[in-house]
This record gives structure tokens, sequence and C-alpha cells, in this order.
């Protein structure tokens, strides 16, 4: 069996960056990807947008992505096996992973980075009523067909959902001459980042309804259309009010879903409200040793943030790997009024500086973000818009931190 | 014109059963299914029970071919490689039950079933997840789960294998009956045959139109599920039903083959046209969740993954099993709801028995196997490491959920009964049914069935003509990384 001092499961700017961190503390790194290459989700995100916080300048999500990829692949003391799917993690960190090339791969690590993205919700999870034709697809499916296969996947288009991969969608089919009728989204409130909303569907006229849902989907081979209806206060729709919109494609931006498939069932703890791992400020797990970072971790919405934070991560896996990594105690890290979750969930007592990653539960106007330990105001940062769809920080001094730490809005 | 001894109408599972069963035989058999594919019938959406045979009244069609039916299905499923488990069913009954319950017992037991009630202590100790209130049970140990579509599949793979011929997207559309046979047309072509078998499920009353027969009257009744992810396999682990009404047999709980977990079916009488449809409606989806929570705790139903609808056709209260009186050598496999799955191995065997008797065939010494399959996701390390290094393509997973390989999905597009969609490959090999539904592995299964199949991307479907699920080029350079 190989031994890596970090091995890094997923190869898209997580895992990339994580790598890159470990290898600057002088680590011997392992990226396993199951794709053809390095570059994850990004590989298809042709459109601009990337990189303005951490390379201030404004890339296509491949150009991002092909600037860490070059410092990986340059590096001799970064192994990347690719196409290699990983089967399996046991908790004294030894990785199985499968590749045409390779066969079974076995590795053994001094500490794991698990950088494996997320996936969409599908169709049947939201439980789509009617029939099951041809021409409904999850918006990241449809993207990958056109952004990376060349494929137009219909011409009158419907979207449910309001998520950043669902806008991004509306504008491409449309500068493709596909037709979008309507973008829909179930909550009061858009879970997509605001420059998406303005320079996707506003500046090519494609009407957003709020508070509205799919109720039933018709069609025998091909989507022939779809109902829609408003929902109430419960979200549950008014039928009075259904209305038929023919198309030929539904495009589902229904919410991501952190790929964490590989450790269901281990001890790691697991955040129910995130889907992710439960972590410290480095980013390790409650198993010692194993790393999360990106959107395995918790759904981000800028890149950037995913590189920030995995670099933080490998830096902290190779530190645990060479036994740098000690473990004082730690403190909680909880919610208030208006926050649906803060991340790291704990850190450790010392020095320095963290940043409290949080997202709220509703749009929010001319609130003030609070983080207080036992009550003292370590910080607070006043905001003009605070909307679920934008992830938000708040950085305290560790030094100051007393006890428990909440993140909290107020007046 | 081509010239066979039998041709069976309909790919659903009684068709290919019959099939096979011919293929036991020195003769020319032949099958036209309409779909593009085997198993898009009634046989593709159902419940996939084995039942043990306590429902159907005793002395009827029913009755008799699933007690016998059921009896092959251990043999069968490990000849044709088919996943299958006997899990034993329950009836489960509050108080006031018993009486109902005793009659079902009676019943089983007049059908030749193992069947005994049992009190709550035995049935906690089967079941810990039951409703509170549930103090009866008919318990019925050879009841059994099987994938009803690989079952399908496999028997009209294995008949294949033995010189049968499936022709798919031949529709039958005419009928003319000659000098000691007949020509059958379909839109593609036309075949004869000396003996015809209608085993075309719903549209079976329009098939014996064709020549003349009765055109049955038809009920339709929908039935709507919810399949669960496979993290919630462990709340059940036989088959729970509630007593049944006049409906039918009410809203189930069970595991399904495949290592998932099955809530439905609902009952809702649908006219001919919509026979086919399938839609799946919110009314429908509402009962089963109460019929659910009225049988089990803890079934967690918002963790779906798919919900989906079959449709059971009926004539009458009992299967017609028989050869027309009118039109000599035309055989009618119709009205073939449940338990019909269970029943078609029995059927098949018995109706190849009658022609092959009718037509003199001689039986052949053995049958030949179906080549042996290979499925990642039950390997042995060991066992990839080697097939890996055979073949590289069975190291590259291209379902991520389902671990299934590129390998898996080359075999199944070149398969006795070819996969040519997306759908026809997710059921022979399950890329694309996990927690994901194809979200990742689509546009990688359209890539590999272009190239395998020689067609562009764009005509690529999902199942049936008109499916192409990404049919326009983009005009916009794209970037190809
Ligand atoms: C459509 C879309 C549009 C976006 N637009 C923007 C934007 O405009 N600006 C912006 O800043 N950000 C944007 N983002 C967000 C940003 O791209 C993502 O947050 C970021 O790519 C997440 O990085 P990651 O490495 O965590 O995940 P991913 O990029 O998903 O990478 C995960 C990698 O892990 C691999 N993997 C998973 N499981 C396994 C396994 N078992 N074995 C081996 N490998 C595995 C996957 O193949 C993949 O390569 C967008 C995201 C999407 C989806
Ligand atoms: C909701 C539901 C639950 C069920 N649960 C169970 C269960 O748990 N256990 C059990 O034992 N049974 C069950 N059944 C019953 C079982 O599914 C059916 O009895 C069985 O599938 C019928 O098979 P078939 O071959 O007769 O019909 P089908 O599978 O419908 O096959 C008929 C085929 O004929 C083709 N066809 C039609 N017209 C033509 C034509 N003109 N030319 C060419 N081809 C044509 C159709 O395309 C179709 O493929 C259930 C059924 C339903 C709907």
């Amino acid at each position: 069996m190989k031994h890596f001092d970090v091995v890094i499961i997923g190869g898209g700017p997580a895992g990339m960056a994580a790598a890159i961190g470990a290898r600057e503390q002088g680590a011997s790194v392992a990226i396993l990807e199951r794709d053809v290459r390095l570059g994850g989700i990004l590989n298809q995100c042709i459109h601009n947008g990337f990189g303005l916080h951490y390379f201030g300048e404004e890339l296509t999500g491949p150009e991002y992505a092909e600037r860490f990829r070059k410092k990986v692949l340059s590096d001799s003391g970064i192994k990347v096996y690719l196409e290699a799917m990983v089967l399996s993690l046991t908790e004294d960190r030894v990785v199985t992973a499968v590749s045409p090339t390779e066969g079974l791969i076995e590795l053994s690590a001094g500490s794991v980075v698990l950088a494996m993205g997320c996936r969409e919700r599908s169709a049947g999870a939201i439980g789509l009523i009617g029939t099951r034709p041809a021409g409904i697809y999850t918006a990241g499916m449809a993207q990958r067909l056109s952004n990376v296969d060349g494929f137009l996947v219909g011409k009158e288009v419907v979207i449910l959902g309001s998520g950043d991969i669902g806008l991004i969608m509306a504008r491409r089919m449309t500068s493709e001459g596909a037709k979008v009728k309507l973008v829909m989204e179930l909550m009061p409130f858009s879970s997509g980042l605001k420059r998406n909303i303005v320079q996707c569907l506003q500046d090519y006229d494609i009407p957003l309804r709020y508070s509205t849902t799919v109720t039933r989907v018709t069609g025998k081979e091909r989507l022939t259309g779809v109902y829609v209806a408003p929902v109430d206060d419960k979200l549950q729709p008014i039928l009075e009010k259904e209305e038929y919109i023919s198309c030929d494609t539904l495009l589902l931006s229904v919410g991501l879903i952190p790929e964490n498939d590989l450790i269901a069932g281990s001890a790691i703890e697991m955040s129910r409200i995130t889907s992710g791992a439960v972590v410290d400020e480095y980013r390790q797990t409650s198993v010692p040793g194993i790393f999360s970072a990106g959107n395995v971790l918790h759904v981000h919405d800028l890149v950037d943030n995913v590189s920030e934070e995995a670099y933080v991560a490998g830096t902290a896996a190779a530190k645990y790997a060479r036994g740098a990594i000690e473990d004082t105690p730690c403190m909680q890290v909880t919610t208030g009024t208006g926050v649906r979750y803060a991340l790291p969930q704990r850190i450790h007592k010392g020095e320095g500086t963290v940043r409290l990653y949080f997202r709220v539960d509703k749009v929010y106007r001319g609130m003030t973000v609070t983080a207080r330990s036992e009550g003292v105001l370590l910080k607070k940062k006043k905001t003009m818009v605070l909307a679920p769809g934008e992830m938000q920080y708040i950085e305290i001094d560790k030094s100051l931190v007393m006890g428990d730490v909440c993140v909290a809005l107020e007046e | 014109m081509n010239v066979y001894d039998v041709i069976v109408i309909g790919g659903g599972v009684v068709g290919t059963a019959v099939l096979r069963s011919l293929s036991a035989y020195h003769s020319k058999v032949l099958l036209l299914e309409k779909s593009s594919d085997v198993a898009c019938g009634s046989s593709r959406a159902n419940s996939g029970i084995v039942h043990a045979g306590y429902d159907a009244e005793t002395g009827t069609k029913k009755a008799y071919f699933n007690v016998k039916g059921a009896a092959m299905y251990p043999s069968l499923t490990a000849e044709l490689d088919v996943p299958y488990k006997k899990v034993g069913s329950l009836v489960a009954a509050r108080k006031d039950g018993l009486p109902a319950l005793t009659v079902l017992r009676d019943r089983g037991i007049a059908n030749g079933v193992d069947v005994r009630i049992i009190e709550r202590d035995e049935i906690l100790a089967l079941e810990p997840n039951i409703a509170d209130d549930i103090v009866y049970a008919l318990y019925a140990p050879e009841a059994g789960i099987v994938s009803p579509y690989q079952l399908t599949i496999a028997q009209a793979d294995h008949a294949v294998v033995n010189g049968a011929e499936v022709r798919l997207e031949e529709k039958v559309i005419a009928i003319d009956k000659t000098q000691g046979g007949f020509v059958v047309r379909t839109e593609k072509g036309e075949y004869s045959a000396r003996y015809v078998v209608n085993a075309a499920g719903a549209g079976g009353a329009e098939v014996n139109a064709l020549v003349g027969e009765e055109a049955y009257v038809e009920t339709h009744a929908v039935g709507d599920y919810f399949i669960l992810d496979r993290k919630e396999s462990g709340v059940v682990r036989t088959v729970v039903f509630p007593l049944p009404d006049e409906r039918g047999k009410g809203i189930l709980v069970a595991p399904t083959a495949d290592g998932n977990v099955i809530l439905g079916p609902t009952s809702r009488k649908v006219p001919h046209e919509q026979a086919e449809e399938n839609a799946v409606t919110a009314a429908g989806l509402q009962y089963v969740r109460e019929g659910v929570a009225r049988l089990m705790k803890n079934v967690n139903v918002r963790s779906a993954i798919r919900v989906y609808a079959g449709t059971r056709t009926a004539i009458g209260s009992d299967f017609i099993i028989e050869e027309s009186e009118k039109v000599e050598g035309f055989y009618m496999i119709l009205g073939i709801c449940s338990p019909g799955l269970t029943s078609a191995p029995a059927i098949g065997e018995c109706v190849a028995e009658e022609i092959a008797t009718k037509l003199t065939l001689a039986k052949k010494d053995s049958m030949l196997p179906l080549p042996a399959s290979f499925r990642f996701r039950e390997a042995t390390p060991k066992e990839i490491a080697l097939k890996a290094q055979e073949d590289p393509a069975f190291g590259r997973i291209v379902c991520r959920c389902e671990k299934v390989t590129e390998g898996e999905i080359v075999r199944a597009v070149h398969s006795p009964v070819p996969a040519r969609t997306v759908d026809a490959v997710k059921r022979r090999v399950r890329a694309g049914m996990g927690r994901c539904q194809g979200g990742f592995c689509q546009p990688r299964v359209m890539e590999i069935l272009s190239r395998e199949l020689g067609i562009p991307m764009t005509s690529v479907r999902k199942g049936d003509a008109g499916s192409e699920i990404a049919p326009y080029e983009v005009k916009d350079g794209y970037e190809t990384l």
C-alpha cells in the first residue's frame, strides 16, 4: 500500500487548493479525481464571474481552474490519479479507489481532505407529479450537455428554482436561441446571487415568479408542458390558480446536496443543516485527521471562498500528518436570530483571527451582524441587505473568546 | 417473408416467459414488441412482489398459476441471475381484523400455501417498525421480492441466446388468418407463423380485434409509488400489506430486490386512452403516505428518490389463458393483472407446452446459459482488480451512486436484447437509478450509447421515439476542455 502524508478526495477547486496548501507545508500529496481532468464543476461553468475576490479579476470557470491546475500538475510532490473513483475511506485513513489505468488503488494517508463537491437535487427527490418524459433535467446536467458536450436540450424552457445554476442556464439557453418562458421559485426569495438575477434574467426580460411551483408535468415521450401555481404560506400550491405553460424543457435548480455518501454511517459528526461535516476552524471533522472543505462541507456560492477554505484545510491536514496540530479545547459556535448556520461549528482556544461564515434564513435589511461570547460583543458588522443566497462572514479575534460564540442578527 | 412456428405479441413478463419456454423446444419463434425495449408496460412499474398465493380464490387460474409460479422463482432467478429474495410477507391487522385474516389463512391453506397467523411479539421480531396497533398478521414465509424488469429482460435475453428472435419498435397493426397460420403485420414488416400468442397487456383487446376475436372490456387501474433511498433499507424486512379491500391488496411497504424501499400502490381507475400514460397524481401520493403511516412507523417518505406509476389491466375477475375457439392457432393471455408477475413463469411454461404439443415441437436436451455477468457493485476487490486488468472499462465507474462501470454499460448495449436507450441501459445495469437519478451519469451514458450504436448524440433517446434527450447542437462555440 502506498503512503502519502495527505490524500485528497476530489480534484475540484477545493481539492486543488488543499493540495497547494499541503505542499507549502512540505507534505507528500495525492489527489484522487474521478473525472478525466482536474477542475470539478468549474469545467462546465464557461461564464464569467470567478475569481473576483481571489485573483481580483473576472475569469471563466475553466480559466480559474486552469490557474490551479497548472500549479498542481507542475508540482512533482503531488501525485494526481485521474478517472479514479474513491469507493471507501476507513477511520484509520485507508482510501480505496478504482481507475481504468491503475485498477484497484489503495492508499494509506497521514491525513485526508474530503473535497468531493456536491450534487443536484433531482426530480424524484422533489416528487414531481405527472408523467416521466424526456425533457426534464437538473440545470447542471443541461449545463454539462451544452458546455462540455455541445448539445442543447430544448427550445421552450421553464425553470423551477432560482439557484445560480438555473439562472445561468436561463441566460445560456436564451443565447442559444431558446425561449425561457418563466423562472419560478417556491420561496418568497431567491437562493441565487443577486448579480445573477440581474445579469441572467432581468437583462433578458425573463420573468421570475416567487412563491410559485410546478404542480404537474405532461407529455408521454417528450415534455409538452407544465402546470404551475402560486403557493400559500405553508408552501402548498393554490390549485384554483393553476395555469398551464407549454414547453419542451423543464430545468430544475432546486438545491445542491454535499456529496457525502463516502462517509455516510461513519463516526464523522454531520450537520443536519449543511448536510456536511461538523468542523473546527481548520476544517477538521470530529474524526481526527479527516478534514473537509468546499461544497462537500457546505454549499458555497463563490469559488473564491472555496479556494480559501480548502487552502486552510490542506495546510492543517499537512500539519496533522506530521503531528503538529495540538488538540486544544474547543468552544462551540452557535447561531441566534436570523442565522441558519455558521461554520466552523467549533473553534480552538488560542491566538489569531478566524472567519465565521454564515447564511441567513431569509432576506433582511439594515441589520447588524454580531458575534458574542458569554454575552460580550466580540465584533459587529452593519449590513444593508442580507440574503440566504449570499454567504457572509464575520471575523473575530480568538484571544477575546471566553466561551461559546453566538452569531446572530440584531436590529 | 420470414416464417415462424410461433409469434408472441408483447414483450412484458408474460410474453417473454412464453418466448423463453418456447425456446426450450426446437422451434423458430419471434417476439414483437411495440416499444423500444421489453419490459415497458405493466412489467416495468409494479410492486415486484412474488406473492405467496393466499389472495386469489381457490380454483381460479390466478390461484393455480400464482402458487406454481412462486415455486419456480428460486431456481429461475438463480439461473437467469436476476435479483430475488425470499423475504416473506405479512398481512397486518388490528384487533378487529382477525376474522378477515382467518379467511385469508384458510384460503391460503386451500391453495396449498404455507401461511399462519402470528401475534404481536412475533410480528415485532420480524418488523420492529410495525404500527403500534397491529396485533395480528398473516405470515407467509414463501413470499419474495424480485426485480420485475430485470426478470423480463433476462427471460428475453435467455430466449434469444437459445435461438428466439426479439424485434423491438414493431407494433402489430394487422393480422391476417391464412391457410394453416397467420400473417402478422407491423409498421416495419410482415411475418408469418403457424401460431400467434397475444400477450399484449393493455393492448390485448386491440390485438384480439385484429383477428376478429372478442374485444374484451378491460379495466385499467393506476398505482402510484415512492422509491426510497437505499439508506432507508433497514426500515422494513418483509413485505408488509394491510388487510385487502375491494380495491385490492392495499398500500404495502417492502424492500426491493435491489436494496431500496418501495411504498404503494394506489388503485385509481383510468380510461383506456390513459392506460399507458402512467402519470403520478398528488392525491395518489398522498394516499400512499397515509396508507404507509397506518402500517408502519419510521418510514421516511421524504427520502424518496423517485415517484412513479404503473397500470394494471384486468378483464373480469380471472386471467384469460386459452386458445381462441373462433380462431384456430390464436392463443390469448389477457387480463394479467396481479399476481401476473408471480404467475408469468408458470404461464409461460404451460402455454409453451400446449403449443409445442399442438405443433409437435421436440424439446431440446438443454438450454444454453446466459453469458456470465459482472456487477461491480457486488464484486470483491480481488474480482474488481482482475476484471479491470482484463478490460479497463470495468475500472471506469460511470454511475457513481449505483457503482456501474462503463464495461457493464457497453455490455448492456450489446446484450442479446440490446439496450438502445438511456432507460434501457438503466433497467439492465441500474445506471441512473440511484439517489442522484442520473444527474451525474446520464450525459456519460448518452456518450456511450452514441459511440456504441454509431448514432449522433442528438439522436440518443430516453425511451421511445420522440424522447431524444439533447436534440440540438449548440451553435455558439462551446469550450472543449
Ligand atoms: C453551475 C455553477 C455555477 C457557479 N457559478 C459561480 C460563479 O459565477 N462564481 C463563483 O465564484 N462561483 C460559482 N460557482 C461555485 C463554485 O464553482 C463551486 O462552489 C466550486 O466549484 C466548488 O468546488 P469544490 O471543489 O468543492 O467542488 P467541485 O467543483 O464539485 O469538485 C469536486 C470534485 O470531486 C470529485 N469527486 C467527487 N466524489 C469523488 C469520489 N468519490 N472520488 C473521486 N473524485 C470525486 C468530482 O469529480 C469533482 O471534480 C458555481 C457553481 C456551479 C455549480
Ligand atoms: C401497480 C401494479 C402493481 C403490481 N404488483 C404486482 C406484484 O407485486 N406481484 C405480481 O405478481 N404482479 C403484480 N402486478 C401485475 C404484473 O405487473 C402484471 O401482471 C404483469 O406485468 C403483466 O405482464 P404482461 O406481460 O401481461 O403485460 P405488459 O408488461 O404490459 O406487457 C405487454 C406488452 O405488450 C406490448 N404491446 C401492446 N400492444 C402491442 C402491439 N399491438 N404490438 C406489439 N406489442 C404490443 C406493450 O408495449 C407491452 O410491452 C402489478 C401490476 C401493477 C400495475
